[in-house]
């Protein structure tokens, strides 16, 4: 059915307009600003053009830290979207049992990122904490704040723990929506358990795992506070995301030009991604991509 | 067979889910010199001795109470905004509706650490610095797009004929949408109000920037005790784990909803 055409739905949109407007676009405009002028205090500013922009582009922690940031996007993707769909797979399909695995499931989804780090600076340090405790109990040394590669496996276990969750509880959404007839029907059909995975569990879930990706990916790009507890960014540069760079630019050294540029870049990466995102939304739910 | 096979791996991971929360739970049951002076798997002398430190001094406990006072400030402001603006999206077509849908996706997508110069400075020329509203308002930036995503995708699947009969019966716009439409979505509601619950709760970055003493939400006070003080990892982990309850009470309420919810009512 056609939508009602009525140009007055703009008067309901219209707290929500302001609301945001005074959020978001009266800070983009003073980041656009700074990131054309250098101010040296109240009322001395000099315009110099795209002079921030060029220090950023060719700043080679940016980059480093920009790799590191898509690596680290990639990964998540990698471990969490399998991963979820396995749990959903095993989540019961009625009963008690579904409450229950639906609560713990939501559980990390709940705590404040920093509380995250906390809990797994507790947990994997070496003196206190089971995990590191255990590890070194094996002759395994494994100390996040000094070796880089211990810290990433730190920060992608913490990821892991954290966020697939989420997948897991859209995969199981998507999975309670296929009617029982289809089940019915491949069971007629002596389909194994693969193929019922694969030519009906799948497809189906295909809009719930488009959210979950992109949600993830999204998520993932403007991590901050989990790292930034944990590892503060090191040892060394080794663990420095977009963020926490941004936010060492900005609060750190105070440097409003640079700082301001490398926000409008990073704005428009993930500008770009949202446009995926939309895209794809867009077709979930239409049958269009089904 | 493979039923009880999948119930063991499901087992396994939600006891693999849980340990790191276990873990701290058992730190925050101790007392400090016990805990570095001796590794153990469970509190064998267990205290409340952090609890209670963290609910009688008013530099831990006010933390909570801020954190309470501009959550649900956000939540509320949230909710009033989104909903009339969830219903023009899903009911109505008018010129520039797709590009303001998409603006406002764009903002639960930016960054937060872009928007940290430019919040302070605003917030300062109006006075709204360390003032519960200001981190309220901040929280906007994300839970406002969210809650008209959401909602819209509730009201999406209530059919249109509903708000036909309604204004056929006499109804006013107004008396229609509190007295008819918002009972019917009510379970959408009650799941966009914890989302908002939920982003406002977690959110450290512009909590922290945007407050100093007055309203400094407890996740700030954390963050700081961490780097000043000599560690007291009981207390810490006593303040991690008074951060979770909150959360897990209203799980409770909204769990058959949940995963609808997370894939923003498009389920």
């Amino acid at each position: 059915m056609e939508k009602w055409q009525d140009n007055r739905a703009w008067l309901l949109i219209l707290p929500v307009f302001v609301i945001v407007a005074f959020s978001a676009v009266v800070p983009l405009i003073t980041v656009v600003n700074y990131s054309v002028q250098d101010i040296f205090g109240p009322g001395q500013r000099l315009f110099v053009g795209t002079e921030w922009f060029r220090e950023v582009l060719g700043d080679p922690r940016l980059h480093a830290a920009l790799w590191r940031q898509f690596g680290f996007s990639a990964l998540v993707l990698v471990l969490e979207i399998p991963l979820g769909v396995l749990i959903a797979l095993a989540m019961p399909k009625k009963g008690w049992g579904v409450s229950l695995s639906l609560v713990l499931l939501a559980l990390p989804l709940l705590i404040p990122w920093n509380v995250i780090g906390t809990i797994w600076i507790i947990f994997t340090r070496p003196d206190i904490g089971l995990m590191g405790a255990a590890l070194n109990a094996m002759g395994l040394a494994f100390d996040h704040t000094a070796r880089p590669l211990d810290a990433w496996i730190t920060l992608m276990l913490m990821e892991v723990w954290h966020w697939t969750p989420l997948v897991a509880l859209l995969a199981y959404a998507g999975l309670r929506a296929i009617p029982e007839p289809y089940y019915q029907a491949a069971k007629i059909d002596g389909a194994s358990a693969w193929a019922v995975f694969r030519y009906i569990q799948l497809p189906k879930m295909r809009g719930v795992l488009t959210i979950a990706v992109l949600l993830r990916f999204m998520d993932s790009f403007l991590i901050y506070a989990e790292p930034f507890v944990l590892t503060g960014g090191g040892p060394g540069d080794s663990t420095t995301f977009l963020s926490i760079y941004l936010v060492k630019i900005a609060v750190g050294q105070f440097d409003l030009g640079p700082a301001a540029a490398f926000s409008l870049i990073y704005f428009l990466i993930v500008l770009l991604f949202s446009w995926l995102f939309y895209q794809a939304l867009q077709n979930v739910g239409t049958g269009a991509n089904r | 067979m493979k039923r009880h096979l999948r119930t063991i791996a499901l087992s396994g991971y939600f006891v693999l889910l849980l340990l790191p929360i276990y873990w701290m739970l058992n730190m925050s049951l101790r007392a400090n010199a016990d805990i570095l002076s001796s590794f153990a798997l469970y509190p064998s002398d267990p205290t409340i001795a952090n609890y209670l430190k963290i609910f009688t001094e008013e530099s831990w406990y006010s933390g909570y109470l801020n954190s309470i006072i501009y959550v649900t400030l956000n939540t509320v402001i949230s909710l009033v905004t989104a909903l009339p603006a969830a219903y023009a999206f899903s009911r109505f077509q008018f010129i520039g509706d797709k590009h303001v849908f998409f603006w406002l996706l764009t903002n639960r997508m930016a960054p937060a650490a872009v928007f940290l110069l430019p919040f302070f400075q605003l917030y300062s020329t109006f006075g709204l610095i360390d003032t519960h509203i200001a981190v309220a308002l901040a929280h906007c930036l994300f839970n406002v797009p969210l809650a008209v995503w959401i909602l819209e995708g509730f009201m999406s699947g209530i059919p249109r004929e509903i708000d036909e009969t309604a204004f056929i019966d006499g109804y006013s716009f107004p008396r229609f949408f509190a007295a008819v439409f918002i009972p019917l979505i009510r379970a959408g509601i009650g799941v966009t109000a914890f989302f908002c619950f939920m982003f406002s709760w977690v959110e450290l970055l512009l909590a922290r920037t945007l407050t100093i003493t007055n309203a400094k939400p407890i996740v700030a006070t954390m963050t700081r005790t961490v780097s000043a003080t000599g560690l007291d990892w009981g207390l810490l982990a006593a303040a991690g784990i008074l951060t979770i309850v909150p959360g897990a009470l209203v799980i409770w309420f909204v769990r058959n909803h949940l995963a609808k919810g997370f894939a923003l009512g498009r389920v």
